[in-house]
């Protein structure tokens, strides 16, 4: 694609799409919060294709588009807290060089609920809700994993067309 | 998958797994109370960590000691509330059948959340 403005659109587009269909997946896992965050896939791919700044839109734009449109206000500080400290530390990972897509990964999965987890309590005023940490912390990896092994297959095939230069 | 990743991977294990074990050995409030209903009653409030013995209408024996909630007697054939083990923690609880009695140990605010947003 030759302007950046096309390829990003239709990255926040793609994630948009994919926080819908998770949306649509009616599968709870008993621990409110918990969930496959595709459109985490989005934002690892283009963290490794792009830069931590186009990331750092991509997921914001986001945020703010599928809270405004599904969701509520408590949804966006929730998911922005997330979501930005996944991001600062996948990059901060992915710089070190020693680990794997699937590693930066599964470090975003953990980040992201602990960021919410961290919000919800402030919200909450309790520290109870820490009762969820070690839950949502393996939820975290699961997915994080899932997300990175995917990440790899998409990335692999990406690599060969020219739609990145 | 790097050697790395296997390493990160162990210690937020290490991490969840020391957390979980906190919360199951620490949960249990300082106010804690043991409720006592019969046939979905209630029938007395106690304090967990306030030393006691019950008598509930002559039928069961209850004592609150050092924590621990156990049932020294009850007049039914089958004792199985008698023989459960003595419980301490937050949302475990003695049922005796025949007399349609529950003990449970509750915190002090053990309210479920009121809202949540995903």
């Amino acid at each position: 694609m030759k302007s950046k403005v096309s390829y990003f659109g239709m990255m926040t587009a793609l994630s948009l799409i994919l926080s819908y269909v998770e949306m649509l997946i009616p599968i709870h896992f008993g621990v409110p919060g918990m969930k496959l965050g595709l459109a985490n896939l989005i934002i690892v791919i283009v963290l490794y294709t792009h830069s931590l700044k186009a990331a750092f839109f991509i997921s914001i734009s986001r945020i703010l588009l599928s809270g405004f449109l599904f969701g509520n206000m408590f949804a966006i500080i929730y998911s922005l807290s997330g979501g930005i400290l996944s991001l600062l530390v996948m990059n901060f990972f992915k710089k070190k060089k020693s680990f794997s897509i699937i590693g930066v990964s599964i470090s975003g999965g953990v980040s992201h609920n602990l960021g919410q987890l961290f919000v919800a309590m402030l919200v909450v005023e309790s520290y109870k809700v820490g009762f969820y940490f070690p839950m949502l912390m393996v939820a975290g990896m699961l997915t994080g994993a899932l997300i990175g092994v995917v990440s790899v297959e998409i990335l692999k095939r990406l690599r060969k067309m020219p739609i990145i230069e | 998958m790097k050697k790395n990743d296997i390493i990160l991977i162990g210690c937020l294990l290490l991490i969840a797994g020391v957390a979980s074990l906190f919360y199951v050995f620490v949960n249990t409030d300082e106010n804690a109370k043991v409720v006592i209903t019969i046939d979905g009653q209630t029938y007395g409030t106690y304090l967990l960590k306030k030393d006691t013995t019950i008598d509930i209408e002559g039928k069961n024996t209850l004592r609150i000691k050092d924590g621990q909630v156990q049932m020294l007697d009850a007049d039914c054939k089958d004792q199985i509330c008698v023989h459960h083990k003595p419980i301490s923690k937050a949302g475990e609880s003695i049922i005796c059948l025949p007399h349609k009695l529950i003990v449970t140990i509750e915190n002090e605010d053990s309210q479920e959340l009121d809202a949540v947003s995903d």
